[in-house]
C-alpha cells in the first residue's frame, strides 16, 4: 500500500508538474517575453556591439513584447540552431520562435506547432555571376551549381531541372558562409538557396554588380512566427499582433504619426478599434486597451519593419516584391480588426 | 726507475675548437647544409616560408583597424595601402573583442568576470605549483561555489549551503567510519549529502536570504553567457571535474569487485562509442523529452556534465595505460607494507601511475578545451557561434579569416600553456625511472 502511494504521489508531482498554465500569464508573471531567433542570420537576426539583438524576426518578438508590457525592450532572445529549434519550443525554453522558419504541413501537424502567419514569403532562387550572361534560369543547362547539402533547397533544384529537361553538376556545400566563399571564389556558376539568402551573400561581395539574382522561384518558402499547439488565446495574440502591423501598414499608421493618431478618434473606425480610442477590442485577447499604440510607437508597422532590416535602402537590398500589401499587388494581408 | 721521460710533467692548454664547430656557421652546415639531399630540403623549405610570409604577412599588417563595416574596409585599405592591396579588416575584432571574451553578459559587471578568472589562477596556483603554501588549498576548495556565485549572480545562500552540505556529509562520513565501518559511513555520508541537495538546499537557502539578510548580487542569466567565458566556463569545469572521475572510472575498471567493474567498463566504452556531438544534442533536446515539462534545467549546466563524463571516460583510459605501465611488484609492495587498498593506491600506485600519464592527461585536458567549441552547434554562443553571429550583422556580412584568425590565436595561448606546463611537470618529476 505505501509504495503505491509513493507511486501515486510521484505521478501527481509530474503530472500537476506537466500540465500547461496559460502563456500570457507565464510571461506576465515573469515580466518579460522570451523569444527564440536565429544563431545569426543576415537581417533577420543578429547581435550588434552591445550585444542588442537586430533584425526583421527580432523586432516581431519586440512588437509582441511592447503589446504585452508596453516595452519593446521586455523580450529576452534566445538563439537556436536549426536543429534543435522545435524541440526547446516544445519543451518551453520559450514561448515564441520566431526564426524563419517555413511553414509546412508536417511541421504543423506532426509536430504541434502553431503557425501564426506568414511575415516573409520566401523562395528558392539562383545567384549567377554577371559575366556569365545569363539572364534566365532555364539558360543554365550543363551549370554547377552550389547547393547545400541535405536541405529541400537541394531537392527542389533537382526537381528544377528534371522538369526543365536540363542537366547540372552540384558542388555541396556545407553552410552558407562556406557557399559564399566557394561561390565567390568561382567554384561553381550558381548559387541556389533562398532568395533572402541571395541577397544577403551579395551584399557581401567586394563588387555587387558582379553578380545577379536571377528572376525565377523555384519554391515556396512562406516564414512565419510559431507557437506551442495548446495554447490558443497566447497563438491568438501572437496571430493579432503580426496582423495589426500589416493592418498598420495598411492604414498608414506609422512609428512617427500614432501617438497623433491615437490622441482621439478618428474618421476610420477600424484605426479607432486597433488603437483602443473605440470599443473594448484589447480586451477579448487579454492585451491592454493601448497595446497597437505602444507598439507601432517603438517598432513601427510591417513596412517600417521591411525597410530598416532588409529593404532597398539596407545593405542587402531586398525590394517588396511578393512582400509588398496586397494593396499594392503583393501578397501580404490581414484580416479585419473588428 | 725515473727514466719515463717520456711522460708530461704538465698539461697542454686546450685548442680552439676547429672552425665549424660551435660557431653559427657551424651550426647551419651541421645542421641545414649536411649533405646535397638535406642542403636542397633546406632551400625549398626555405623559399616555401618566404612565399608565405610574403603572402600572409601584407594581409596582416595592410590592414584597417578603424572602419567601422566591411564595406568601408573595402574602401579604406585600398587608399590607405595603394590600389589593389586586400588586407585583413581587423576593426571587426576592435569592435567586437568584448563580445568575443565576454558575451552577452552585462557591461558593467564584466568586474565579476574578471574576479572569477584571477580568483581561478589564484585558485589553481598551488594545485599546480607545489611549493606555495599548502593553506591556498583551501582557497581552492572554496573557489567553485565561490566563482559560480559571482559568475550566475543570486544570493550566495545557496553555493554556502551546498558546500556545508559536503563538509557536513564528509564529517558524517568520518564519525560513522570510526564507529560504524567504512561501508556504513559511506553509504550515510552520501545519502545525507543527496538528500540535502534534492530537497535542503533551495528551501533554507530562499528562507534564510527572505528572513535573515539577502547577501545577493545581481542575477545574469545563462542566455547572456557566451564567448571565451563560456568556453573557459565548460573547459575548466570539464577538466576539473573529469580528472577525479577519471581516476575513480580507471581504478574501478581495474578492480576485482565485479559489479563496479562492469558498471566502469560499460560506462567507459558507452561514452568513448558516442560521439562528443551527440551528447551534446541529447543535453540540449532529449533532454527535454525526459524531464516535466516547465523544468528549467539550465542549458550550461547540461553541457558542462555531458562535456565532463566525455572527457572522464577518455581519461580514465589514459590513466589505465598508466597504472598497467607500473610494474606489479609496486601493488605486491603495497600490499606486502600492510596498506590497505586506498592506501596503497594513494600513496604508492596512482603517484607513480599519473606520472606515467600526464602527456596523455594534458593532451585530454587541450582536447576538451578545444571540443568546447562544439557548443556552438547546439546554440550556445561561444566565440565560434558568436563569430557567425557577428558575419550576421550586416555591417560586417561577408567577413570569415579575421573572426577565425583571432578566435584561434586566443585559443593557442591557452593551449599553448597548458602544454608547456605539462612539459615543465614532466622535468620536474623525472626521478629516474628511466
Amino acid at each position: 500500500m505505501k509504495i503505491r502511494f509513493l507511486i501515486a504521489a510521484i505521478a501527481a508531482v509530474f503530472v500537476t508538474g506537466s500540465a500547461y498554465s496559460a502563456t500570457l500569464d507565464d510571461v506576465m508573471a515573469r515580466g518579460n517575453l522570451e523569444c527564440g531567433v536565429s544563431t545569426g542570420l543576415v537581417g533577420f537576426a543578429s547581435p550588434d556591439a552591445e550585444g542588442e539583438w537586430e533584425g526583421f524576426d527580432v523586432d516581431y518578438c519586440r512588437a509582441l513584447a511592447a503589446a504585452i508590457f508596453g516595452d519593446s525592450n521586455a523580450v529576452e532572445f534566445t538563439p537556436v540552431s536549426t536543429k534543435n529549434r522545435f524541440t526547446a519550443l516544445a519543451a518551453g525554453e520559450f514561448d515564441i520562435l520566431a526564426r524563419n522558419t517555413t511553414w509546412t504541413f508536417s511541421r504543423d501537424t506532426d509536430l504541434k506547432q502553431t503557425f501564426l502567419g506568414i511575415n516573409f514569403y520566401d523562395g528558392q532562387g539562383f545567384m549567377v555571376r554577371a559575366d556569365l550572361g545569363v539572364s534566365s534560369a532555364s539558360e543554365l543547362d550543363g551549370a554547377s551549381v552550389c547547393i547545400q547539402t541535405g536541405t529541400t533547397t537541394e531537392l527542389n533544384l533537382a526537381d528544377f531541372f528534371r522538369v526543365n529537361g536540363m542537366s547540372y553538376e552540384p558542388v555541396p556545400i556545407e553552410d552558407n558562409a562556406e557557399a559564399k566563399e566557394q561561390f565567390f571564389a568561382q567554384a561553381c556558376d550558381a548559387y541556389t538557396t533562398d532568395r533572402s539568402g541571395l541577397a544577403s551573400t551579395r551584399a557581401a561581395a567586394e563588387n555587387l554588380d558582379d553578380y545577379v539574382v536571377l528572376p525565377e522561384v523555384v519554391s515556396k518558402e512562406p516564414l512565419g512566427p510559431l507557437v506551442r499547439h495548446g495554447d490558443d488565446q497566447w497563438a491568438d495574440i501572437g496571430r493579432w499582433v503580426l496582423n495589426a502591423l500589416i493592418i498598420a501598414e495598411e492604414k498608414g499608421l506609422t512609428s512617427a504619426n500614432v501617438r497623433e493618431m491615437a490622441s482621439a478618434p478618428t474618421n476610420d473606425p477600424e484605426i479607432n478599434r486597433l488603437l483602443g480610442t473605440e470599443g473594448t477590442y484589447a480586451d477579448m485577447v487579454g492585451l491592454p486597451n493601448d497595446w497597437a499604440v505602444h507598439m507601432i510607437e517603438q517598432v513601427g508597422n510591417y513596412g517600417e519593419i521591411f525597410e530598416r532590416n532588409i529593404g532597398v535602402n539596407t545593405p542587402i537590398g531586398l525590394t517588396r516584391g511578393v512582400n509588398d500589401l496586397w494593396t499594392n499587388g503583393g501578397l501580404i494581408y490581414a484580416p479585419p480588426y473588428r | 726507475m725515473s727514466d719515463h721521460s717520456f711522460v708530461r710533467t704538465e698539461m697542454l692548454g686546450s685548442q680552439a675548437p676547429p672552425m665549424m664547430e660551435g660557431s653559427v656557421l657551424g651550426w647551419i652546415r651541421y645542421n641545414l647544409f649536411s649533405g646535397p639531399l638535406n642542403s636542397l630540403l633546406t632551400i625549398i623549405s626555405g623559399l616555401l616560408v618566404v612565399y608565405l610570409l610574403a603572402e600572409i604577412l601584407p594581409w596582416v599588417f595592410l590592414s584597417s583597424w578603424t572602419a567601422t563595416s566591411l564595406r568601408e574596409c573595402r574602401e579604406v585599405i585600398p587608399l590607405t595601402y595603394g590600389e589593389g592591396t586586400t588586407g585583413a579588416c581587423w576593426a571587426v575584432i576592435r569592435e567586437r573583442y568584448l563580445q568575443l571574451f565576454y558575451g552577452f553578459y552585462p557591461r558593467e559587471l564584466y568586474w565579476r568576470v574578471n574576479l572569477t578568472f584571477i580568483m581561478m589562477l589564484i585558485a589553481l596556483a598551488p594545485i599546480l605549483f607545489p611549493k606555495l603554501p599548502r593553506q591556498m588549498l583551501y582557497f581552492s576548495g572554496v573557489y567553485p561555489f565561490l566563482g559560480y556565485w559571482l559568475l550566475w549572480g543570486g544570493t550566495i545562500w545557496t553555493p554556502f549551503l551546498t558546500l556545508a552540505g559536503l563538509i557536513v556529509g564528509y564529517l558524517v562520513f568520518n564519525f560513522l567510519n570510526e564507529k560504524r565501518g567504512l561501508l556504513i559511513g559511506t553509504i550515510v555520508g552520501t545519502l545525507l549529502i543527496i538528500f540535502w541537495f534534492l530537497f535542503g538546499v533551495i528551501p533554507v537557502s530562499v528562507f534564510l536570504s527572505e528572513n535573515v539578510t539577502p547577501l545577493a548580487i545581481e542575477i545574469v542569466e545563462s542566455e547572456q553567457f557566451g564567448g571565451f567565458t563560456l568556453s573557459v566556463i565548460i573547459g575548466a569545469t570539464g577538466i576539473a571535474a573529469s580528472l577525479p572521475i577519471g581516476i575513480l572510472l580507471a581504478l574501478g575498471r581495474k578492480s576485482d569487485l565485479l559489479i563496479v567493474k562492469s558498471l566502469c567498463v560499460g560506462f567507459i566504452e558507452f561514452i568513448r562509442g558516442v560521439p562528443l556531438i551527440t551528447l551534446l544534442f541529447v543535453a540540449s533536446t532529449l533532454l527535454n523529452y525526459f524531464l516535466p515539462p516547465g523544468t528549467n534545467f539550465d542549458i550550461i549546466l547540461r553541457v558542462v556534465i555531458m562535456v565532463t563524463l566525455f572527457a572522464a571516460a577518455y581519461m580514465a583510459e589514459v590513466i589505465r595505460g598508466g597504472l598497467a605501465a607500473l610494474p606489479r611488484g609496486q601493488y605486491e609492495a603495497g600490499d606486502a607494507l600492510g596498506l590497505d587498498y586506498w592506501k596503497s593506491m594513494r600513496l604508492i600506485v596512482l603517484p607513480q601511475a599519473l606520472k606515467i600519464s600526464i602527456p596523455g592527461i594534458v593532451s585530454t585536458f587541450i582536447g576538451l578545451f578545444k571540443d568546447t567549441t562544439l557548443v556552438s552547434i547546439i546554440g550556445l554562443l561561444d566565440p565560434i557561434g558568436l563569430s557567425r553571429a557577428i558575419r550576421s550583422d550586416t555591417a560586417w556580412n561577408g567577413i570569415v579569416w579575421e573572426l577565425y584568425a583571432f578566435v584561434a590565436a586566443v585559443f593557442f595561448v591557452f593551449c599553448f600553456a597548458m602544454s608547456r606546463y605539462s612539459i615543465y611537470l614532466e622535468k620536474k618529476l623525472e626521478t629516474g625511472h628511466r
